[in-house]
């Protein structure tokens, strides 16, 4: 019988249990990266000197967290993997644009960098890009 | 840190990128072995350079920051297989677009090393 179901994952949608495929692919190592990215950097900066700027770094942990429960939840897939990469996507492009504003208007309170200060300009502005892509992606997806 | 080593890092990097794009535009998935006889060549030097790296590390008067630029000589290293296998799990042009990421990531590790070690210059 030439049945063509979604053979590793029955339950699931098709849509949602293909998180990691199509572009989503290129979605993925872009996550990938900054995950690998962020938590480097925030485990250097407690590391050495956390007491030189706990917001600053203490956001950067939140960075690193953020991006690496999204790039899992597209990796997984499913309609649960789906919800949560919603949320990651939302509360980093909040995150990216508060970040952003804040770190241009509170100098005082960002001493040292975080991926997301001056809206991620230390990393060609992909970290404002990124989450709108990844919603647009999950919308898609939806 | 050896600046030509850096230099001919970027130079494979680039050409694999090019060689990366064109499959893309050609929509050509899977990648064929020569293409991945590019991906060694690429590996070999990254290889060659984390060592290097970490020796001119270990070896200089220069105050660089240690963790940081061991982290971006491995990440050069790592991200090209890791590429690789999310391209090899996807075989369309998307697929192949991993790989072009990691490509990319492997130029701006290259630009963050060398700045790194210049910043720290005398």
């Amino acid at each position: 019988m030439p049945e063509h179901t979604a053979a590793h994952d029955p339950g699931q949608d098709g849509g949602q249990s293909h998180l990691s495929s199509g572009p989503g692919r290129i979605l993925v190592a872009v996550y990938a990266v900054f995950a690998v990215a962020a938590t480097g950097r925030s485990l250097v900066q407690l590391g050495t000197d956390p007491d030189k700027a706990p917001v600053a770094y203490a956001l950067s942990l939140v960075a690193a967290v953020i991006y690496c429960v999204a790039t899992t939840c597209l990796l997984l897939g499913g309609r649960r993997a789906w919800r949560v990469a919603v949320a990651a996507c939302s509360v980093e492009a909040i995150g990216v644009l508060v970040v952003g504003v804040l770190s241009y208007v509170d100098t005082a309170l960002f001493p040292d960098k975080t991926v997301w200060s001056h809206f991620g300009q230390g990393y060609g502005f992909l970290p404002l890009v990124l989450p709108f892509l990844g919603l647009a992606w999950l919308r898609r997806t939806r | 840190m050896n600046g030509l080593l850096t230099v001919v890092v970027l130079a494979v990097t680039l050409v694999a990128a090019i060689a990366t794009v064109v499959l893309i535009v050609r929509d050509q998935s899977p990648p064929g072995d020569r293409y991945f006889a590019l991906l060694g060549v690429l590996l070999l030097v990254l290889l060659v350079q984390a060592v290097g790296g970490c020796v001119a590390l270990a070896s200089t008067e220069r105050q660089v920051e240690g963790v940081t630029f061991v982290a971006y000589l491995f990440t050069a290293l790592l991200v090209v297989p890791v590429g690789a296998a999310l391209a090899l799990g996807e075989r369309t042009r998307w697929g192949t677009g991993a790989l072009l990421v990691a490509l990319l990531t492997v130029a701006a590790c290259e630009a963050r090393l060398d700045s790194l070690w210049s910043v720290a210059g005398a």
